[in-house]
């Protein structure tokens, strides 16, 4: 979809991109990640002829981008940055309709899509048309942005930092979204961010950037279990690298099933609830604290029960979880 | 004291009374050449004018009444309501009790009674009845900017105000006041004058937008050439600014005569030392220090991260700047279109100096032949769209930031 071949960018001298090689193929979530003034922003950016490269090449489908009109190029792809970006003095409606108007898509057309998109946004379309950006929370306007940035059918995502700015509990509500739109459309998204779990929990394939240079890319379960080097194991917090790979293993994967190893009911006499099998590691491991029990039961989504699982199982099956 | 709720409201009552105790409502003179004698406002209200007592009693008794009522009032919704009526009331009150009063002055039997002629006399508006006004209006603008209107409403409740007095005028309640005499007499001349001085100022700003918003908007753009070129270019509008405009008209009479002296044809349009163009060039240029300044102020007050938006989801730059980066910069803009709009009706008074026309014409006839109402005749057209472009403008910058 996208391929970077030994780019590099220089500005006043310093040079912010330094030889970077990527090719991002279609219906990957790449998470371009790295601390400020790591160059992650400016990749991204080259990306869409926002920041023209100064050697190497960019191609998009294929092609050089520099053969496309800038324009083009940018209405292929859709571009979400934090809630700011929306035009202030334009309604919902229009913010979310700009690029199809752009792509001179028949009204019909361009009325279905923004209902459509505010829809799968969770934003009631007829309370929320007419708005203007400044009526509506910090989520709301994330959300509308990330519809702009859909509305014209893109074949790529590129997304700035664009839950930067807002509140825990709005940020992880919009992350499941975008993983959930991911899923459903299959579209190509490549997001920049310096948030270590959001790269964990979105990323199909995670890119640390240090200085400009690409420091290692894989799946964010290769990141933590084989890091390149100090770096890497610094910078996804040396000390709770164990903590975040549970985080990436769930309960159904790691569980012992009914019949296999004598009835799990039975088993814990003391049981208290079931825990749901859609639970990571990671939040097992705290009901396993908190409750202080060695064991739990494991249910379904419908209640029923399907396993169980105790604290050792934590530590075992890491080489079969290391491939996923 | 404690039980006075609207201190401001009470002075300017106070101020008001003493207006009306001290000077003359009306002048009354048999012919323009004298001067004439003061009638005060306690001697017209007397006589009434002519007017039932019972309208005089209404119109100028019932708002002084309720006016005087809301000192004591808590500051509300109604109370506010109650003030902007009766000073819209008191204001179209005095305006037909003087009218009424000139009518009755003007009557052929008095002037028999008197051994003058009729229909040369002048009744001249005096100072009380100029401060009373000014009093009401201030009062009634006051409270409209409490009632927190949205600008459009605020708009209409500052012309409903002076709606009666607009009503006395239009039903000729009026006309046998001097000024409205004065009128008259130079119906033809005063429209021209009206006409040329909106000519002057259209004139004037029209240069000034089409050079002056381009400038703005390059003066914020990134570049090596504009850079270099900013400092120097507000430096030079700003000493232009400082310039008293008869200088800047006089200075502009000599090349410009110049030139239409080696260049016959420019002078065949018009443009010569004096008259039209020299007038046109200085109020332009007076005019372009407001209009590049806020455009640069509007657009550099765009937040960056919108346009940034706007360009990374494929706007062209064109389409940037007029979808975006223009309609957003646009209340800032339109506040410095009503700085110069407002600063160049006013100085276009001045441009009659030098022989460009205009309202300025009547007022400096007025000002050399002593005639007060001349003067007035001149001047009052002049304030009033000042007033109405200043409101409308206003009106249009403070919606327009509404929206976004």
């Amino acid at each position: 979809m996208i391929e970077l071949q030994s780019v590099s960018k220089t500005f006043d001298g310093v040079k912010v991109i330094d030889e970077v090689s990527l090719n991002i193929t279609r219906g990957e979530f790449i998470v371009i990640l790295g601390s400020s003034g790591s160059g992650k922003s400016t990749l991204l950016k080259m990306m869409n002829r926002l920041i023209e490269h100064d050697s190497g090449r960019v191609l998009f489908a294929g092609e050089e981008i520099r053969s496309f009109n800038p324009e083009d190029i940018r209405r292929r792809m859709g571009y979400a940055i934090q809630s700011i970006g929306l035009f202030p003095h334009w309604t919902v409606e229009k913010n979310i309709a700009a690029v199809p108007t752009l792509l001179n898509w028949p009204q019909d057309r361009i009325k279905a899509r923004t209902t459509e998109l505010l829809t799968l946004l969770q934003l009631e379309p007829d309370l929320y048309r007419a708005r203007y950006p400044h009526q509506l929370s910090g989520g709301q306007q994330q959300r509308v942005g990330v519809a702009r940035a859909l509305a014209g059918n893109p074949e790529v995502l590129l997304m700035d930092e664009p839950f930067g700015a807002l509140d825990p509990v709005t940020r992880s509500a919009l992350q499941l979204e975008i993983a959930r739109i991911h899923k459903t459309s299959g579209k190509t998204i490549v997001l920049v961010t310096h948030d270590i779990d959001e790269a964990l929990s979105l990323a199909t394939r995670i890119v640390l950037l240090d200085k400009g240079a690409i420091v290692q890319s894989g799946t964010p379960l290769q990141m933590l279990a084989t890091p390149a080097n100090d770096f890497v194991l610094d910078f996804f917090g040396r000390s709770d690298v164990g903590i975040k790979l549970l985080g990436l293993r769930c309960v159904a994967d790691h569980m012992r099933p009914v019949g296999q190893d004598g009835d799990p009911a039975a088993a814990d006499a003391s049981h208290s609830d079931p825990i749901p099998d859609t639970l990571s590691l990671r939040e097992a491991l705290s009901i396993f604290v908190s409750r202080r029990v060695p064991r739990l039961t494991v249910a379904d989504s419908a209640g029923k029960l399907v396993g169980r699982i105790d604290l050792q199982d934590l530590l075992g099956h890491t080489s079969s979880a290391a491939q996923p | 004291m404690g039980r006075i709720k609207n201190r401001v409201l009470l002075l300017l009552l106070v101020i008001g009374l003493a207006a009306a105790a001290g000077l003359a409502f009306l002048r009354h003179a048999p012919n323009r050449l004298v001067s004439g004698v003061r009638i005060s406002f306690f001697e017209v209200l007397s006589a009434g004018g002519g007017l039932q007592p019972l309208w005089v009693l209404l119109s100028i008794g019932l708002p002084v009444l309720l006016l005087a009522a809301a000192v004591f009032l808590r500051d509300s919704r109604p109370t506010r309501l109650i003030v902007i009526a009766a000073a819209a009331l008191l204001l179209g009150g005095l305006a037909s009790l003087a009218g009424a009063e000139a009518t009755r002055l003007a009557s052929p039997a008095l002037a028999l009674a008197a051994g003058t002629t009729p229909g040369i006399e002048r009744t001249s508006l005096g100072g009380s009845f100029w401060v009373i006004s000014a009093l009401a209006w201030l009062i009634a603008g006051d409270a409209i900017a409490h009632l927190g209107l949205r600008p459009v409403w605020r708009l209409m409740a500052g012309a409903a105000v002076i709606a009666p007095v607009l009503v006395c005028l239009a039903t000729g309640r009026l006309e046998q006041l001097s000024l409205l005499k004065e009128y008259a007499n130079r119906q033809e001349l005063f429209n021209t004058a009206l006409l040329q001085h909106v000519q002057i100022v259209l004139a004037s700003l029209l240069p000034s937008l089409l050079i002056g918003v381009p400038l703005g908007i390059l003066s914020v753009r990134d570049g090596r050439w504009m850079t270099a070129l900013r400092a120097p270019m507000f430096a030079s509008l700003n000493i232009i600014q400082t310039i008293p405009s008869i200088a800047l008209f006089g200075l502009l009479m000599a090349p410009l005569a110049l030139l239409a002296t080696s260049l016959p044809l420019l002078a065949q349009w018009g443009i010569k030392g004096v008259g039209l163009a020299p007038a046109v060039i200085a109020l332009t240029l007076y005019s372009l220090l407001p209009i590049v300044r806020s455009t640069a102020a509007g657009m550099t007050q765009v937040p960056r991260p919108v346009v940034d938006a706007a360009i990374g989801i494929g706007l062209t730059p064109r389409q940037v700047l007029w979808k975006v980066e223009l309609p957003l910069a646009l209340p800032v803009f339109i506040a410095g279109l009503r700085v110069a709009t407002v600063q160049t009706i006013g100085m276009a008074v001045v441009a009659a100096l030098i022989g460009a026309g205009g309202l300025g014409a009547i007022m400096f006839q007025g000002l050399l032949g002593g005639a007060l109402d001349l003067v007035l005749l001149g001047v009052v057209p002049v304030v009033a769209m000042a007033v109405a472009v200043d409101a409308v403008l206003k009106t249009l910058a403070s919606s327009l930031a509404h929206e976004f």
